[in-house]
Parts: structure tokens; C-alpha cells; sequence
């Protein structure tokens, strides 16, 4: 620890204001912010004041990620016939490389605008470049891996200002845009299933996910306990709700994350799955939709985004409980897309600032009022 | 030609462009432009209007009064587009259908009527007809820029010809794939969005403060 210490005050003059390398001076500061904890302190603005700097936290949240990661791995593997440790074996085999491309592509975009623009390297991609391959499907070629973060951190997050002022997030932006680009290799019954016959994997099998089955048949192939543990084909992080689970409770015994959004979610559309179900809209148990598809995953660890969701206290409850009631919405009422968590969070990333002037509004006019009974 | 004149033609292309500087016809680019064919005989169809619509007006302005005028332009505006409309359904006529309304509609489109209440009536027949002409280019590279990129990119041709050869794709055993985002119009309004970013950044004078 005190020898990397002594090598990064060693290589400081050269990056500072008059060194050598002066101008990549964001890079190094960057990387140095990643080793240490910095003693900077914030001095000014409206900043909640707390020993963690941003890097701090977002790493929290990939410790969070770190089950889903596991056991998606795992499943990779079991479901194309494989076991043990064979299985998981195969299935980090897969992601890793989609990891690498993320993070790869990904930084280094971030790190050439904060350069350019003189900026502190922050959040610095951390959580985003972990979430996209977990919510895309096994069989993604890798470019289309490059190309949807390129696309997401480029229009999704830069053209914006950068870390903190993204109107959307920028991991669903990612998966918005593969999904659109190139659909048919994003959906159908052949993309859950891996085509590399690698440790004896048996042959492709075939067959709709959960999500699909439930919408086109009224019914699905496993049981809810499957479900629940996650042993069903889908994107890597999204299949195992107990996974998603463990990763909710780090993120909310830590603070990270706000339980207010993630709560409501899960209300909202719970609340719309058993409205649908009680109008005879399936004949399926409605908490099943809580448990397939990417909707525990999407209300974990993306709605809960601190930079895209609302702000304020009643602005969360209002976001999370929409984000919940819409996807089961496109769900039901849309044919062409089985799932509708992507699609909702983009949509309410896009209402939240919206919904909190209106909060801050109210709460300025109950203000008023109140002086004005007071006179 | 005076270099006067010469500057009503050259401005709208590039510093005083229509759709990147002005942000006029802005829907017409989004709806065009999934083909190069399409997007370039808008452009034309385009040019010709504003060119004789702001040369018609400009002859027609000191006898037409102020109270009057946004009818008499309706008037020459529409005959114009009527005229291109079935020139255009004569000698092309399978583009002419692809173009469907938007032909018709090149009459809401806000540059011809921007020109001709910004510039025919207030200067002369030439310089005006010069000023449609400009205009009208300008426009068209604007919508061959955009149609370029989606029609490779979307489609994988230009014009109709095959560039990015089949044996890539993944149907044949390749890895490639078309980007099928590019032929819905939020990727043309994003595209666009590219090319006022590069536009500005060489030309800083046009940057907001």
C-alpha cells in the first residue's frame, strides 16, 4: 500500500499544472481518486457532506451486482445442459469478454470528454459498464456490445455534461438502443440459448423465455420457485429475483440506494399485475411478473439511479410507483414487446425532473399558505 | 454576377443553412431520408420551389398588398408544388410514390415560406431566385448527409446497390448486421443533432453563449 503511494506522489509533478504531461491531468487524477480515498473536501453548493467520495459509493453497488454476476453465470451454463462447476465455469467464459469490451469502450470515452472538457474523472463508468452486459442477452456479438455503450455513454451521458447530469441512464439506453438496432438478434426463441459448444455444451436448444411464454401461452415451462431462484433463460443479472434480492438488501442497509423508489416499484406494479389479473386479463398467478423478465433487476438497480430518478421524497414515491405500473402495462397491453421495465425506467427517467418541480411547486405553495393563515 | 448576388446563393449552404442554422423543414428531413434516391429528388423538388415561389414574389411584391399577402403566396406556393408533383409523377414515378404525401406537403414546409416573407419581398427577382436556389442546396445536402448514413447504416446501400456485400451478415454465416435503428426518424433527428455539433464546433462564431 505505501509502496503504490510512494510511486503515485513520485508520478504527480509530472501530471500537474507545468509538468510533462500536463494535460492529462484528469486521467491521472482519475486513476488516483481509484487507488486513495482523496482529502479534498467539497467547499461549496448545496452537497450532502459525507466521508465517501463518489467512487465510494458506486463501487457499493457493484458489490451489489457481484450475485446476480455469480449466479448468472451459473445458470449460463445450465442451460445449455452443462453442471457444477462446468456450468459456471462457462458462463464467465462468455461474460467476461462482454465485460471487458464495456468497461474498455466505455472509460475510454469517458475518460477523452472529461479530458477534453478539463473535468474530473468521477462516477467514471463504474456501475454502467457492469450493468450493460448483465442485462444483455448471452449470445450478443461483442461489437454490438461496444456499439450500444458507445452510443449510450456518447448521446445518452456527454452530450448531457457528462457524469451526474444524464437525463437517462445510460445502461438502459445501451440496451434500448441494441435492442432496437438490431432486433433479431435481441429477441425471438434462438438468442437465450448459446451457439458455442464449449466443455460439452449440448446443442442450442430452442425455446421462449419466461416473459414470452407467459404472454403468448398464458403460461410458462418452470415453476415459481424457478423463477424465484433464477433457473429460467434470460439476460445474465436479470433470471434470479433471491440474487437481485441480496443485491437490494447491500444496496439498502449501506444507503445507497433509496428504498422509497425501490419499494414503490415493486407496489406499482404488483398493484397493476393483480388489477389486470382480476379483470381476467391471464389466468397465470400475477405475482409472477414480479419475479420474470428484467422487472426485479430494473427496479434494484436502475430505477434506483440517484442521477436519473427524482430527487424528492414524494417525486420517488410518484416515479417508482409509474416505472412499476407501466412496464406491467406495455407488458399486458403491447404485443410486440414481451418486456416493458426498459422501456418504462427510459420513460420516467425522461417525467422525473418534471414530477419534481411540481413537488418542489407544492411544497412552496403550502408554504405560502400557511404564512398567509398565520397573518 | 456580383459578388452581392453570388453571397444570396452561398450563405444558405453552409453558414446560414436552412436546416442546421435556421432549423427549418425539420420533419420533411426526418421522413425522407431512410433512402439516398428519395432524399435527393426531395431536395431538388425543394430547390425548385423556393427558387421560383421567392422569384414569383419578388416580382408580384409592390403590387400586393400586406393584408393579402400570405394568400397570394398560398397561392403561388401550392401551384408550384402542384406542378412539381406531377412533373415528379410523370418521369419518376416509383420515387414519386415512395415520396407519397410528402411531396404535397412540401407546401407546410417552412423554408419556402420563410424565404419568401424573409427575403423575396423585401429585394429584387434576382438576387431572390438566387436566395431559393441557395436555399433549396442547402437543404438538399442536408437531407443526402442524413439519408447517407441511415441508408449504409440502415439498409447496407446507396441508392439501391448493395455496398456491404451479403456474404457479411449474419444470415449468411457472417457476423454483420444492419443497424435497424437508423430507418426509424428518431435516428435521423439524432443524426442531425451530429451534424449541427460538427458544424458549430468549426464554425464558432455560430455557438450560443
Amino acid at each position: 500500500m505505501k509502496a503504490l503511494r510512494n510511486i503515485v506522489d513520485k508520478l504527480k509533478p509530472t501530471f500537474s499544472k507545468g509538468g510533462k504531461l500536463a494535460f492529462l491531468e484528469s486521467t491521472f487524477d482519475g486513476f488516483e481518486t481509484f487507488l486513495f480515498v482523496p482529502n479534498k473536501t467539497t467547499q461549496h453548493g448545496a452537497h450532502v457532506r459525507d466521508c465517501n467520495d463518489m467512487k465510494r459509493t458506486m463501487i457499493v453497488v457493484v458489490l451489489a451486482l457481484v450475485p446476480c454476476l455469480l449466479f448468472g453465470c451459473y445458470n449460463t451454463g445450465i442451460q445449455v445442459g452443462l453442471e457444477g462447476w462446468t456450468a459456471f465455469l462457462y458462463g464467465l467464459v462468455r461474460i467476461l469478454p462482454m465485460i471487458a469490451t464495456s468497461y474498455i469502450v466505455g472509460l475510454g470515452i469517458e475518460f477523452t470528454a472529461a479530458q477534453l472538457r478539463g473535468h474530473a474523472i468521477n462516477e467514471g463508468f463504474l456501475v454502467s459498464g457492469l450493468l450493460i452486459p448483465l442485462v444483455m442477452p448471452v449470445s450478443t456479438p461483442i461489437w454490438m456490445v461496444a456499439l450500444g455503450t458507445a452510443f449510450a455513454v456518447i448521446f445518452g451521458k456527454e452530450v448531457f455534461g457528462g457524469t451526474g447530469m444524464n437525463v437517462f441512464n445510460p445502461a438502459v439506453l445501451a440496451r434500448a438502443f441494441v435492442f432496437f438496432a438490431y432486433t433479431p438478434q435481441m429477441s425471438g426463441e434462438t438468442v437465450w440459448f448459446s451457439d458455442w459448444k464449449m466443455f460439452g455444451a449440448v446443442d442450442a436448444q430452442t425455446g421462449a423465455t419466461a416473459l414470452e411464454q407467459l404472454a403468448t401461452k398464458g403460461e410458462m415451462q418452470w415453476s415459481a420457485l424457478d423463477a424465484f431462484l433464477g433457473f429460467i433463460p434470460g439476460s445474465f443479472g436479470e433470471t434470479s429475483t433471491l440474487a437481485i434480492l441480496i443485491g437490494a438488501a447491500i444496496l439498502l442497509l449501506t444507503g445507497v440506494a433509496s428504498w422509497k423508489t425501490m419499494v414503490s416499484v415493486f407496489v406499482g406494479g404488483a398493484a397493476t399485475a393483480y388489477l389486470f389479473g382480476a379483470f381476467g386479463a391471464f389466468d397465470y398467478p400475477a405475482y409472477y411478473h414480479l419475479l420474470v423478465g428484467g422487472f426485479a433487476f430494473g427496479a434494484v438497480f436502475m430505477a434506483t439511479d440517484p442521477v436519473t430518478s427524482a430527487q424528492t421524497s414524494t417525486g420517488k414515491y410518484i416515479v417508482g410507483f409509474l416505472t412499476g405500473a407501466i412496464a406491467i402495462l406495455i407488458r399486458q397491453v403491447n404485443p410486440a414487446y414481451p418486456e416493458g421495465m426498459m422501456l418504462s425506467i427510459l420513460f420516467m427517467n425522461a417525467l422525473a425532473p418534471l414530477i419534481d418541480y411540481y413537488v418542489v411547486e407544492a411544497n412552496i405553495r403550502r408554504r405560502q399558505n400557511r404564512v398567509k393563515t398565520v397573518k | 454576377m456580383a459578388s452581392k448576388s453570388l453571397k444570396n446563393l452561398t450563405a444558405p449552404l453552409s453558414g446560414n443553412n436552412p436546416v442546421i442554422v435556421q432549423i427549418l423543414g425539420i420533419c420533411s428531413s426526418l421522413a425522407v431520408t431512410v433512402q439516398l434516391k428519395p432524399a435527393i429528388v426531395m431536395g431538388l423538388s425543394v430547390m425548385v420551389v423556393t427558387a421560383f415561389s421567392n422569384l414569383v414574389m419578388s416580382l408580384l411584391r409592390n403590387g400586393v398588398p400586406s393584408r393579402i399577402r400570405i394568400i397570394v403566396q398560398l397561392v403561388v406556393i401550392a401551384a408550384l408544388v402542384i406542378l412539381v408533383d406531377q412533373v415528379l409523377k410523370a418521369y419518376v414515378y416509383d420515387v414519386s410514390k415512395q415520396l407519397s404525401v410528402y411531396v404535397g406537403l412540401i407546401i407546410t414546409n417552412c423554408i419556402v415560406m420563410g424565404r419568401v416573407e424573409a427575403f423575396a419581398l423585401q429585394n429584387k427577382p434576382w438576387d431572390s431566385f438566387l436566395d431559393g436556389i441557395g436555399n433549396g442546396l442547402g437543404y438538399a445536402a442536408i437531407l443526402v448527409i442524413i439519408a447517407l448514413v441511415r441508408e449504409l447504416l440502415g439498409s447496407g446501400s446507396l441508392m439501391g446497390f448493395r455496398i456491404i456485400p451479403e456474404s457479411m451478415y449474419i444470415a449468411e454465416g457472417g457476423f454483420y448486421s444492419n443497424c435497424g435503428i437508423m430507418l426509424f426518424p428518431p435516428m435521423a433527428l439524432i443524426i442531425v443533432g451530429c451534424i449541427i455539433w460538427a458544424h458549430r464546433s468549426f464554425n464558432k462564431d455560430l455557438q450560443e453563449k
